[in-house]
This record gives C-alpha cells, structure tokens and sequence, in this order.
C-alpha cells in the first residue's frame, strides 16, 4: 500500500489573506488524500477562536486585551490594504461573486476532509487561553516536539 | 476549490450511485475528472453543455 503524501501547514500570521491560501492549500491537499495537519500559532490562533467576534477572552488583563483587539475569523485584518478593516469584507464579496469559496466556506472544508486541526500551546498559554475557547474541531494542543512528529517525512509551509 | 466540492459530493454516494458536475473549460475540467479517478471515482461521460460549460457524470 502506498504510503499517504503529508503536507503541515504552520498558521501564524492570522491575515484574512494568507489564512485563505492556508486553507485553499490545506482543502485542495485533503481533496486529493494527503494527510493534512494545521498548526494555528501566534495571530493563527486567532483564525480558531470559538467566537468569530471580539471577546474578552484569556485570563488576566492584558491577555484580554490582546484577545479583545486581536478578535477572532470575523475580525482577521488583510496583510495589505486592509483599509482599516475594510478589505477583508470587501474581498469576501468579490469572492462570493466570482463564486470562490470564502474563508469561512474554506475552514467547512477542511473540518468535512478532517483536516488535523491543531492549537500552539506556548501561544495559548500566553494569551491566556484554554481548549474551550477554540473551535471543537481543534484535535489537540500541542508544542514543536509534537508537531515535528505529526510533520514528519512530508512538507511543512509556515504562512 | 472545485475538486474539495466535488470530492465532498463524491463521499455521500453509496457505491453505484452517480453524481453530474458541471465544470468550466481549463483547469477544472481538466484536474477534476483526473483527480477523481485517481482516487477511484469513475468518470462515465463528459459533455459540453453550453459554451465553456461542461457536463461531468461520475459514478462510484
């Protein structure tokens, strides 16, 4: 039998954009049988959160801070252009109307290909999080050494 | 996209069951048909519908 291609995707900026390439790349790979695994760390968090809105999530104040500017998929800022938060719900638009698939259509996919979803430990705990405050479809969280296992012997992409 | 739609389509269907598509000239028509039976699918016809418009009937 042959042996399944790998592809791991570490997910760290948490811009609309790269975050739609990250899940385009993820969807397209798990669509044609690769084994796909996502590491949401730093701002990719973000793209994970349960609440797609600004909360005041995280434990202490600062953390709260952090979470409640930073949002969460409804909120994720475009890596240019972002027109004060304008752009992303602009480029949705242009994508629905050229029918692509948007961010949230794109994230679907991958939970219904069963894409390895994966929260960054360090990342958590800095932010003052807990598994609760992600989506349900987060498998697990992990840290490096993990991941270097999970990614292993396929290609790794850091978006 | 379009293969991660189709595929997910595809996985509902019981064994026999067929499934039509309808597919833009270029890239889609030429990777989801492929990318299908590499995966086992059987592609039974392809035709044009209108256009750049075709008409994919798959079968698992």
């Amino acid at each position: 039998m042959t042996e399944k291609k790998k592809l791991s995707l570490i997910c760290f900026s948490g811009d609309f954009d790269k975050s739609v390439a990250a899940f385009t790349l993820a969807t397209g790979a798990a669509a044609v049988n690769y084994d796909v695994n996502m590491f949401f760390t730093f701002w990719g968090l973000n793209i994970v959160k349960s609440g797609r809105r600004r909360s005041l999530v995280g434990r202490g104040p600062l953390a709260r801070a952090f979470n409640f500017l930073a949002g969460g998929s409804g909120n994720l800022p475009m890596s240019r252009l972002n027109f004060m938060g304008a752009s992303p719900g602009l480029m949705s638009r242009m994508m629905r109307k050229r029918n692509v698939a948007t961010l949230e259509q794109l994230v679907q996919a991958a939970k219904d290909l069963r894409v390895g979803l994966y929260a960054c430990e360090m990342s958590m705990n800095i932010l003052g999080m807990k598994q609760p405050d992600f989506i349900p479809e987060i498998k697990d969280v992990i840290g490096v050494p993990t991941f270097l296992k999970l990614s292993e012997g396929g290609e790794t992409l850091f978006i | 996209m379009t293969f991660v739609k189709a595929r997910l389509e595809l996985e509902k269907l019981a064994a026999g069951d067929q499934l039509e598509v309808f597919l833009s000239e270029g890239e889609p028509l030429q990777s989801v048909p492929r990318s299908a039976a590499e995966q086992g699918y059987k592609v039974l016809e392809v035709t044009q519908v209108e256009g750049s418009r075709y008409r994919v009937l798959f079968e698992k």
